[in-house]
């Protein structure tokens, strides 16, 4: 490892103590990958601050030594985005944990990043509030996390993202600035740059408090399963219920392959099938057990084999954590996997899965399917396994081949992990050059020397201040007055 | 200096008038006249590009020539924000009014960005959906216009604000790039968020071309009451009972004047069971107020607020406060007011944000304006002025957006670093 000079090191171990400075080589490894553990990296050193002043002056020291840095939740993402970068520091913000007001009547809760997703939730369930962005990880992924990646989850075809949720937030800018962002009231003066912030994975700074939003639970919650021949049957079924004016609070799709993986790790207890449909509503009862009665009979016509109400919040309970618990229980049935997480338009389903099915015969490799069926992201887990010679690496080139089929189809790359490391060769077949340049244009108004997460999200690093095709410089500069940084 | 490049009248280079009638045709250019002047500042020329390639070449070209534009949709929000520096070109949207793309099955629409809002919910209704939205003046209000000045309504409680429901947009910035994010997918995380940055940035960074939306299906049934009270403490107990119970309710909005007392107007959607159910929780709640149900003509009153009879003595401001807050600003508003010797209605959502008109002397509005904002900053809210009589003294229509005023210009340096767009019309001079 390439050492970092003692002196600079010093100075970090001055501002977070010895407890809060990770730099022997063993205890590193723990932060040299994130959820994406195939791309490892080791970082010089770990900082653990616990205030944003700290926060502050690790990031002034990076600024004035040009060393990058990665900021990292609870490192549970999906994408690599918080995978160090080559002599740089990670800055861990899991002793930023504490949830710093809880105000019902503005419904709002203000948290350090380093909160858990599920605590926002538990600290207000009493009043019956809940924060709504539900990752599957939302007993471990962190608040902050959440913000970089803009995460999602199951609910948020009826709630919204993360972006939707974050009012405002406390930014310490890649020159250790400390900016305010929105706010606890609503469309504050100026540019919605906590819009921009929000799913900006690390690139523009590191936030180090977040306003969020909490919403009043439902009167009632229902959950059906129904269990249909294929997925087609049950796509088909999605599409009706959405025709039919219905805004389910969340639509989950799972293939036969995906229900055997779940039923072996969880005992979820559900149909054997080769599509199942999850479908949950809430609202006021009356209105709640109205719609139920037509998605029941949607799903009859569409020729449901078995459609079952969960009778209790248990069973309820029992139910998501099949689903939730799908990803990991690809290790049932497989030695290694790769998760894929591409979004389609929802009515290019059953084109999409014929084509999924297609190329993973012809790559001799299964692919498993999970959805969030309402808004058309699909999670295709590609199983393989690595003592096979060329397993490997036939998994890798199906898995964008997966992608590439969502792009075509008018869809995206992601729904909900993030670009990251993983995905950034990628954003060129989703985006035109001049896009991906003005999207660093804005990068380089927040990050001008590319220390915050630099290697992430774009396929090719620009320089700022580097000439995009047609730029015309500004005439103060031309004049050396003034200068681009 | 080139014979061929001598000012004429209107003060435009004619090689450049040359290359922009070459460029649209010379019926989509015209002399301005004092109709399309813009707070105050008089432009030379309106140009109405038909495609967004001719849009974004105009656009190059006028900034390669040191001319300011201004973009202009159905021009009803024109005189929000501050006046311009300069005002040079007029862009015009009027053409570019297609409906790319209603992919109802999917619930998304693409839609051109000088496309009526009426148009496009005429059109998704065709399909039983709409987008989510009541801005104001919707027969004249165009989708880019409506983005730029992020307009929103009562809606916006229930289904959010533009940008929960934008999910893509093109824009053309004046260096000549056309430039996309988001995407047609109500679902996405990959690159940065731009259609959220021109969401509200009154048009000083890009020009919004095309925007693609998530829609909502439309409602199967509705029905709305009012809800009178004696003072604005029951009306802000009775909101926030409503806003803590489990109704699921669409619109909420509570009228104040300084001429009668406060009634609150709600809206529910959905099936006949649930909305017979809701309104026997609804008159629970309400226990001692008297409810009774509520004409249509209810949901036009922001409108209304503008439906005012001198220009020259009234004000109109938007503001944002937390909403445990709605009684002490009533009485803040009714001081000031009071104070200044002003008449004065307000329109207040339960997510904070109002909508004041003042009506008096011009030097008495710009008072209670200062007041009340300062006020508000206090309390970490806003008050943004919308109208304001011509007379009136100089007053910064935005307030302050507080430490990141520096990085909104890094922003705006960024992509459109010579001041083409809007010039001095946002916030903090940008």
């Amino acid at each position: 490892m390439n050492l970092m000079e003692a002196r600079i090191l010093d100075e970090l171990r001055a501002i977070v103590g010895d407890r809060g400075l990770v730099c022997s080589p063993e205890e590193l490894h723990t932060y040299e990958c994130d959820g994406l553990t195939n791309f490892r990296v080791m970082p010089r050193a770990v900082l653990l601050p616990n205030s944003t002043e700290q926060v502050q002056a690790i990031v002034r020291i990076c600024y004035r030594e040009r060393i990058p840095f990665v900021a990292r939740g609870s490192g549970t993402g999906l994408s690599g985005g918080a995978l160090p970068v080559e002599n740089g520091i990670v800055i861990s913000l899991a002793r930023m944990n504490r949830i710093l007001e809880v105000d019902f009547p503005n419904a709002r809760v203000v948290v350090e990043p380093g909160v858990i997703n599920l605590d926002v939730t538990g600290c207000v369930a009493q009043q019956e509030y809940f924060y709504a962005p539900d990752p599957s990880s939302q007993s471990i992924c962190s608040i902050g996390g959440n913000v970089a990646e803009n995460s999602g989850g199951a609910h948020c075809l009826k709630y919204g993202f993360t972006t939707t949720h974050v009012v405002g937030l406390e930014v310490v800018l890649p020159d250790g600035s400390l900016v305010h962002l929105g706010g606890k009231t609503l469309d504050t003066p100026g540019y919605d740059l906590a819009g921009v912030f929000v799913g900006s994975e690390g690139t523009l700074g590191v936030a180090t408090k977040i306003i969020l939003r909490i919403v009043k639970r439902p009167e009632c919650i229902q959950t059906l399963l129904a269990a249909f021949p294929s997925t087609n049957e049950a796509g088909a079924a999605v599409s009706d219920i959405i025709a039919a004016g219905m805004l389910p609070a969340a639509i989950e799709m799972m293939d036969n392959l995906a229900i055997r993986a779940a039923e072996a790790a969880v005992h979820a207890n559900y149909p054997s099938c080769g599509g199942l449909l999850l479908v949950e509503l809430d609202g006021p009862v009356a209105e709640v057990e109205a719609l139920m009665t037509d998605v029941n009979e949607i799903c009859r016509s569409n020729d449901a084999s078995e459609i079952r109400l969960a009778q209790s919040d248990a069973e309820r309970a029992l139910v998501w954590k099949g689903r939730k618990a799908a990803f990991a229980a690809m290790g049932r049935i497989s030695p290694n996997y790769i998760v894929q997480d591409g979004v389609i338009p929802r009515t290019a389903l059953p084109r999409v899965m014929g084509e999924i099915e297609r190329l993973s015969q012809e790559a001799g490799l299964r692919v498993a399917n999970v959805f969030h069926a309402g808004d058309g992201n699909l999670h295709p887990l590609v199983l393989y396994d690595r003592r096979i010679a060329g397993q490997e690496e036939a998994a890798e080139v199906l898995s964008s081949q997966i992608l590439e089929l969502c792009i075509a189809a008018g869809g995206s790359i992601t729904g909900e992990h993030g670009v990251g490391e993983d995905k950034k060769k990628m954003m060129s077949k989703m985006f035109a050059e001049p896009d991906l340049v003005t999207m660093q244009r804005v990068r380089c108004a927040f990050d001008p020397l590319q220390l915050s997460n630099p290697t992430k999200v774009f396929p090719t690093p620009r320089l700022c201040g580097e000439k995009p095709g047609e730029f015309v410089p500004h005439p103060i500069e031309s004049a050396g007055i003034a200068e681009r940084y | 200096m080139d014979a061929a490049i001598k000012s004429e009248p209107s003060g435009l280079h004619s090689v450049l008038r040359y290359k922009l009638i070459a460029l649209v045709g010379n019926e989509y250019v015209r002399a301005a006249t004092a109709a399309d002047a813009v707070a105050g500042a008089q432009p030379k020329l309106v140009i109405e590009p038909g495609t967004e390639r001719e849009l974004v070449e105009v656009l190059r070209l006028s900034n390669e020539a040191g001319l300011t534009v201004i973009p202009r949709g159905g021009g009803t929000k024109l005189g929000w924000g501050n006046s311009p520096t300069r005002a040079d070109l007029i862009l015009s949207t009027a053409r570019m009014t297609e409906i790319i793309e209603h992919a109802w099955a999917d619930l998304t629409v693409s839609v051109e960005a000088g496309c009526t809002i009426q148009r496009l919910q005429e059109t998704l209704a065709q399909h039983g959906q709409r987008l989510a939205l009541d801005p104001l003046w919707p027969e004249k209000g165009t989708v880019g216009g409506v983005l730029s000045t992020n307009d929103s309504g009562a809606l916006r409680l229930r289904f959010g604000a533009l940008r929960d429901l934008i999910i893509g947009a093109t824009i053309a910035l004046p260096d000549g790039t056309l430039a996309s994010s988001g995407g047609k997918v109500v679902k996405n995380v990959a690159g940065y968020d731009l259609p959220k940055l021109v969401t509200g940035a009154l048009a000083t960074l890009g020009v919004i071309t095309r925007a693609v939306f998530r829609l909502h299906p439309l409602p199967l049934n509705s029905r709305s009451f009012s809800v009178s009270a004696v003072n604005a403490e029951e009306t802000q107990k009775f909101v926030l009972a409503v806003q803590d119970s489990k109704l699921a309710h669409t619109f909420l909005q509570s009228h104040f004047s300084d001429d009668a007392p406060p009634v609150s107007d709600i809206l529910f959607e959905g099936t006949e069971a649930g909305l017979a159910a809701q309104e026997t929780q609804l008159r629970s709640l309400a226990a001692l107020a008297s409810v009774s149900e509520a004409p249509t003509s209810t949901w036009t009153a922001r409108e209304e607020l503008w439906a005012f009879s001198d220009p020259a003595s009234t004000a109109i401001a938007k503001f944002s406060i937390l909403p445990v807050n709605l009684e002490r600003t009533m009485e803040l508003v009714a001081h000031s007011a009071n104070a200044h010797q002003l008449r004065w209605k307000v329109l207040m959502y339960p997510t904070g944000i109002g909508w004041l008109r003042l009506e008096g002397k011009a030097s008495s509005l710009r008072g209670a304006l200062q007041a009340l904002r300062s006020e508000l900053d206090d309390q970490d809210g806003s008050l943004v002025v919308l109208h304001r009589p011509d007379k009136m003294p100089a007053f910064d229509a935005w307030g302050t957006a507080g430490d990141a005023l520096s990085l909104m210009k890094s922003v705006k340096q960024q992509l459109d670093p010579k001041n083409t767009l809007n010039p001095g019309r946002f916030v903090g001079g940008i």
